[in-house]
C-alpha cells in the first residue's frame, strides 16, 4: 500500500475498516467452500478406494450372495443390484405420477382452499418423518397381513418420496410466470389443458431433476427396507411376493459382519449404489437440457 | 395488405398547447353492428371497487381505445370483455355486459367459449417457451386441428398477418424466446389471430417496445382492424390518435374520505372529437397534457 503523492483523486478503499471486512469475508468464504469439499472428497475417495477392489461383472451378476465367512470372489451382488433396481423402480412408479398430480392440486387447482393448504402442510410434515417410521408404518399394515415383499419395500420407499416429489414439483409450479397461464386461457384454453400444454412443459426440468433426486435419495435408503423386504441372499425377481434384498440393506448387514469377504462386499456395494446415484444425475441433467430446449 | 386510407389519422400533437394542433382526415364513422353492449359495469376486486357504472357500446371493425391514468380501470374493463378477471380470485362483476346480444357473465357461458372468439394480447410479449412454429399452432392445436398440412397453411398465415413471416420464415423451429421485442409481441398477434377470433383485446401492446416495433404494431392494427374488432389500452395518447377510431377516457374518483379510488368512464366518442372537441374539463386536461 504505497502512497501516491500527486494523486488528483484518491480511488482506493476509504477505509482500512472496509477494506479488513472484506479480507475476512473472502476468507470466510474460502473456509466454508473447503470445508464442504473436505468431507465430500473423503467420502467418495473413501468409498472408491475401499471399494473398487470388489467391483467385477461377476459381483455386480452373480448370485447368490454368500454367506459372510466366504471371501470375496465367491457368489456376487446380483441379487441385492435387481433388488434395488425394481423396489426403487416401482417406488418410483408410484410416487412420481402421484407426487406431480398432488402438486398440480396445491399449485393449480386448490387455490387458497383449506384442502390444498392442508395437503401441502402434510407433505411438508412427511418430509420430517424419518425414514424408519415409513418402514414400521408399512411393516405394520402391510407385511404382517401378506408378508415380506419387494413391494412393501416399494410402499416404504414411495411414501419416504411423496413428499419429496410434492414439494420439489410445487416449487417448480410456483416459478410458472403468470402471464403463460394467461396467454394460454387467453387463446381458449380450459384449466386442464393450461396446465398440460403450458404449465407442465414449462416446468418439466425441474420436475424431473426433483424427482430423480428422490429415486437417488430413497435408492440408498435402508432403514424402512431393513424391516420388509427381510434381506434374503437369493435373486428374486418377483416384486410382489417373497423376501427381497437391496444394495443398501446388504450394506447394512455385511457392515455389521467381521470377516473381510463381508467388509469387502460391503463396500463393493456401496461403491455400487454412489454409481447407480451417479447415473441417475447424469439421466436427469440429460432429459432436463432435452425438454427445456426452448426455454433460452 | 395495403393501409386502408380513410382511416389514416395523420396528426402532430403539442402537448404543452391548451389545443392540439392537429391535421385530421376525419374517418367516416357510421357505426357498424355494435360488438360489445357494456351496461353500467362495475368491477371489484375482493371489497375493492376497481371500476363504477361503466356504459359504453364498442362496434364492429373499428379501433376503439382506452385512454386514461394509471389506476382508471381501463385494463381491468379490457379483461372484462373475454373474463380474464375470472382468474383473479375475488374478482366480481355487476351489471350488463353483451357480446353480439349474448351475456358474457351468465351462468351457463363457458370463459373457455368466450376467449377462443375474444383473443387478447398483452402488455409484456409472453411467448410460450415453444418453439415459433408451435406458439402459433397452439390455440389451432387446442381446438383441435392436427393435420399438419392444415397448421403449416394456419401458421404461415397467422405470421404474414402479423407481419412477421419474412423475418422468421426459415427459423421456425427456433424459441419463441429468442426474438426481439417487437417480434415477441408480433408472435403474440400471430398467436391470437391464429384461432380466428372475432374481436382482439391489447392491453398496452407496444408500451415495452421501442418506438419502431411500437410503429410497426400500430401499422398492424390499422390493416388488422379490416378483419377483426379490436379494443386496445394504451397509456400513449399519440397512438391513441393514430390507431384508434372511437375513444374512451377513463379517470380516478379519489375517496379521500375512505382513501379508495375507482375507475370511471368521463367520455366516450369519436377519437377526433374526443381530443379536438372534449366535452368534459378533465378529458380537455388529460388530452392537452395538463394533467395525468
Amino acid at each position: 500500500m504505497s502512497v501516491v503523492s500527486d494523486q488528483t483523486v484518491d480511488l482506493r478503499e476509504p477505509t482500512n475498516w472496509r477494506r479488513t471486512k472484506n479480507r475476512i469475508a473472502t476468507v470466510v468464504m474460502w473456509v466454508a467452500f473447503v470445508a464442504t469439499l473436505v468431507p465430500l472428497i473423503l467420502v467418495l475417495y473413501t468409498v472408491v478406494s475401499k471399494g473398487i477392489g470388489a467391483i467385477s461383472w461377476q459381483f455386480l451378476s452373480g448370485s447368490p450372495i454368500p454367506p459372510n465367512i466366504m471371501p470375496l470372489g465367491t457368489g456376487g451382488m446380483g441379487p441385492a443390484v435387481v433388488g434395488t433396481l425394481i423396489i426403487t423402480g416401482f417406488a418410483a412408479l408410484i410416487s412420481i405420477p402421484l407426487g406431480v398430480l398432488g402438486a398440480v392440486y396445491i399449485n393449480e387447482y386448490g387455490g387458497k382452499g383449506w384442502l390444498a393448504k392442508f395437503i401441502a402442510f402434510m407433505a411438508d410434515v412427511m418430509t420430517g418423518v424419518p425414514s424408519i417410521v415409513m418402514g414400521l408404518f408399512i411393516f405394520t399394515i402391510w407385511v404382517l397381513h401378506f408378508g415380506y415383499s419387494g413391494l412393501a419395500g416399494s410402499f416404504a420407499l414411495a411414501c419416504l418420496m411423496l413428499p419429496i416429489v410434492i414439494r420439489s414439483t410445487y416449487e417448480m409450479l410456483l416459478l410458472v410466470p403468470n402471464h403463460l397461464r394467461e396467454a394460454s386461457y387467453a387463446l381458449g384454453a380450459t384449466k386442464s389443458r393450461v396446465t398440460l400444454t403450458v404449465v407442465l412443459p414449462a416446468a418439466v426440468g425441474g420436475i424431473v431433476s426433483g424427482a430423480l433426486l428422490a429415486v437417488a435419495r430413497a435408492a440408498g435408503e435402508t432403514a424402512p427396507l431393513v424391516l420388509v423386504i427381510l434381506t434374503v441372499e437369493a435373486t428374486n425377481t418377483n416384486l410382489f411376493s417373497g423376501a427381497n434384498t437391496a444394495l443398501s440393506t446388504q450394506i447394512f448387514v455385511n457392515a455389521q459382519s467381521p470377516y473381510v469377504g463381508a467388509e469387502a462386499r460391503a463396500w463393493g456395494a456401496a461403491l455400487t449404489l454412489i454409481v447407480i446415484s451417479f447415473l441417475l444425475m447424469i439421466i436427469a441433467r440429460v432429459v432436463t437440457a432435452r425438454f427445456t430446449r426452448y426455454t433460452r | 395488405m395495403e393501409q386502408p386510407e380513410q382511416d389514416t389519422v395523420e396528426q402532430t400533437v403539442s402537448t404543452n398547447l391548451p389545443r392540439l394542433e392537429t391535421t385530421v382526415k376525419a374517418p367516416s364513422l357510421t357505426p357498424g353492428t355494435t360488438i360489445f353492449d357494456v351496461r353500467n359495469v362495475s368491477i371489484y376486486y375482493g371489497a375493492f371497487k376497481a371500476v363504477t357504472d361503466v356504459s359504453l357500446p364498442i362496434y364492429e371493425h373499428e379501433v376503439t381505445a382506452f385512454i386514461g391514468s394509471s389506476g382508471s380501470g381501463k385494463s381491468t374493463v379490457l379483461r372484462a370483455f373475454n373474463r380474464m378477471n375470472d382468474l383473479v380470485t375475488g374478482a366480481r362483476l355487476d351489471g350488463e355486459m353483451r357480446y353480439r346480444g349474448a351475456d358474457l357473465y351468465s351462468k351457463e357461458v363457458s370463459p373457455a367459449a368466450v376467449r377462443r372468439r375474444i383473443g387478447m394480447v398483452f402488455q409484456k410479449p409472453n411467448p410460450f417457451p415453444k418453439s415459433i412454429y408451435d406458439n402459433v399452432a397452439y390455440g389451432p392445436r387446442i381446438n383441435g386441428i392436427r393435420n399438419k398440412a392444415r397448421l403449416d397453411e394456419i401458421v404461415e398465415k397467422s405470421l404474414r398477418g402479423a407481419a412477421l413471416w419474412d423475418e422468421v420464415k426459415n427459423r421456425l423451429k427456433q424459441s419463441g424466446l429468442a426474438l426481439s421485442g417487437g417480434q415477441a409481441q408480433r408472435l403474440c398477434i400471430a398467436r391470437t389471430i391464429a384461432v380466428e377470433p372475432d374481436v382482439v383485446l391489447m392491453d398496452e401492446p407496444a408500451s415495452a417496445l421501442d418506438p419502431i416495433a411500437t410503429l410497426a404494431i400500430e401499422d398492424l392494427i390499422r390493416v388488422l382492424k379490416e378483419n377483426y374488432t379490436i379494443v386496445i389500452v394504451t397509456h400513449n395518447m399519440q397512438q391513441a390518435t393514430r390507431v384508434s377510431d372511437r375513444t374512451a377516457f377513463f379517470s380516478v374518483l379519489t375517496d379521500s374520505k375512505n382513501d379508495t379510488r375507482t375507475g370511471i368512464l368521463v367520455e366516450y366518442g369519436p377519437t377526433q372529437q374526443i381530443f379536438e372537441d372534449p366535452h368534459d374539463s378533465r378529458t380537455q386536461a388529460y388530452v392537452t397534457g395538463r394533467m395525468g
